[in-house]
């Protein structure tokens, strides 16, 4: 009895923060503050690391300047894996704590997820027809890349097509979670595979070092694309924030400020 | 106790109804084999040629005969309520899936596994290959119906729901798919095998343990709608 | 300045990279622009048909 009277306590607070993170409004109006900085983060970002990358760094000793695609090729694959992390956590704590916030992020990390999958696929294949001779080799990580578009097409496709988007959010968070627990697997029996059918085609895509300044600008662009992820995030999310909250009363504010 | 005979009981019943709508069982082990014979006539009757393939196919038909089973694994119960007095029942939901996932694998894919030495004679495989073949099928078919089922709970309550199932059942299928093929193969060129196998029941052994919890979930969402 | 263009004769691949994941990355930024003019243009149609009447929660 004593001890729930005390001063509020570090749960105490945590509940704050919690009711917070989950509160929509509180969400909407920080992510709209957040947005501009972010942009502007992105943009100094994306300008230095393609400066560095297109213009400072040296051309490869072997690749010549092909090598250059590896500044938004690599960003892409990185990212498109990180993506599928984020969408797997976000629908843990939609399942567990049932936050629609939580819902609201893994339904929109879909399509950005699979953009970024579809870039590394595309300027892999345009980086491999000057190195390999062919557009398409099937290489462990184009493969593994490939199957990973597949897995986002999947979310895609039941999120869109169950009606109730409450039910949807349930089932996407459901396969996401199947998703992820699958995805080592499928990366290392990939990996395993193409060791042992490995004939003449050799993996350009992992340099055992690279050159200080062709790192930092590749580093850079990794931040720029990450920056770009939580913008497009942010986006998403609020926009089906507004889309399934549109008949409360915090909405009608909203429109009621963008009038006056 | 009271598990086990709510278990057996479910056990049964999927298997007596199977049997009663026999098509269940032959739908598709005909699959299987038209889907197998149709390479030959696709590729040509070279018997080295064939033999080389032979793995892949065998392994790809059964990829796809499982996910055209898998598609009828819930579906009457779900329309029936059958399937809305499970998920209510004070049983714990991914036991019962479990034993609906087991009696579906006895049905659909034991006969398969009856058939694929026949397929395999007939593509050219020595007898220790179709023995590894054997030994592949009963270790990974299970997973397929275990993974299928997930996919299925996911879609089950969608009207059209064919071509959505492929596309999330499929991309987790590669493992098995890799390992199994890769072992007969193996096997064909006369190495050994033991570590395909042990990778494959690892595969098992993971599905068995968290894919029940994943239908138990997908099913309370569906049946839910 | 031609030189950097040229990018050692792998202008195709380099430029058509980086062209390409533009497009990609911009269509993940104005799509949701426009559908969140369009949310907020539903949202004002809703509320000024419901007039005071909305739901409070």
């Amino acid at each position: 009895m004593i001890k729930t009277e005390a001063a509020p306590s570090n749960s105490g607070l945590f509940k704050l923060w919690y009711h917070r993170m989950a509160s929509p409004v509180w969400f909407y109006r920080i992510s709209g503050k957040l947005l501009p900085w972010l942009w502007a983060l992105f943009a100094v970002l994306l300008v230095t690391g393609l400066y560095g990358g297109l213009v400072t760094a040296p051309a490869d000793y072997q690749q010549g300047d092909s090598f250059r695609i590896i500044y938004v090729h690599v960003p892409a694959a990185w990212l498109s894996m990180f993506v599928y992390m984020v969408m797997a956590v976000s629908g843990a704590i939609a399942l567990i704590w049932r936050i629609k916030l939580a819902e609201m992020v893994l339904v929109s990390c879909a399509p950005i997820g699979a953009s970024f999958t579809f870039i590394a696929l595309v300027t892999g294949s345009l980086w491999g027809k000057p190195m390999w001779g062919t557009w398409w080799v099937w290489d462990a990580r184009m493969t593994s890349e490939l199957i990973l578009l597949f897995l986002y097409l999947g979310v895609i496709g039941l999120y869109s097509a169950i009606e109730d988007k409450r039910m949807a959010s349930r089932a996407v968070a459901i396969l996401a979670l199947v998703g992820i627990v699958n995805i080592p697997i499928i990366h290392y029996s990939v990996e395993w595979w193409n060791t042992l059918h490995q004939g003449a085609t050799v993996t350009k895509f992992d340099k055992p070092s690279i050159h200080i300044d062709m790192l930092i600008p590749l580093l850079l662009m990794a931040g720029a694309f990450k920056v770009f992820f939580a913008i497009s995030l942010l986006l998403r999310t609020r926009n089906e924030l507004l889309e399934r909250e549109l008949p409360r009363k915090w909405v009608k504010q909203l429109v009621e400020e963008n009038d006056g | 106790m009271q598990e086990t005979n709510a278990f057996t009981t479910l056990l049964k019943r999927d298997f007596m109804v199977a049997f009663r709508h026999r098509n269940e069982i032959f739908n598709p082990l005909l699959f299987f084999s038209l889907v197998t014979l149709l390479f030959p006539l696709g590729i040509g009757p070279s018997p080295t040629l064939l033999q080389t393939i032979a793995p892949g196919i065998l392994w790809v038909a059964a990829l796809l005969a499982a996910l055209l089973a898998a598609d009828n694994l819930f579906r009457t119960d779900y329309e029936d309520g059958t399937l809305e007095q499970l998920v209510l029942s004070p049983q714990p939901l991914p036991l019962m899936v479990t034993a609906k996932v087991l009696a579906h694998w006895l049905v659909s894919a034991v006969p398969l596994l009856l058939l694929a030495p026949v397929l395999a004679v007939s593509f050219g495989l020595d007898a220790h290959a179709i023995g590894v073949a054997e030994l592949t099928l009963l270790l990974g078919t299970p997973v397929l119906s275990f993974v299928g089922a997930i996919g299925v709970a996911l879609t089950v309550s969608l009207k059209r729901s064919g071509m959505l199932l492929a596309l999330l059942v499929l991309p987790l299928y590669v493992p098995v798919l890799i390992f199994g093929s890769n072992a007969i193969d193996t096997a064909a060129a006369g190495l050994p095998v033991s570590g395909q196998l042990y990778l494959l029941a690892a595969l098992l052994v993971l599905a068995v343990t968290l894919a029940p919890v994943a239908i138990a979930a997908a099913l309370r969402m569906s049946v839910s709608q | 300045m031609a030189e950097f263009f040229h990018m050692g004769g792998y202008a195709l691949y380099v430029w058509s990279s980086i062209g390409i994941t533009a497009v990609v990355l911009l269509l993940n930024v104005l799509l949701p622009l426009q559908k969140h003019r369009e949310m907020l243009r539903r949202a004002a149609d809703f509320h000024e048909l419901e007039g005071g009447n909305h739901d409070t929660r």
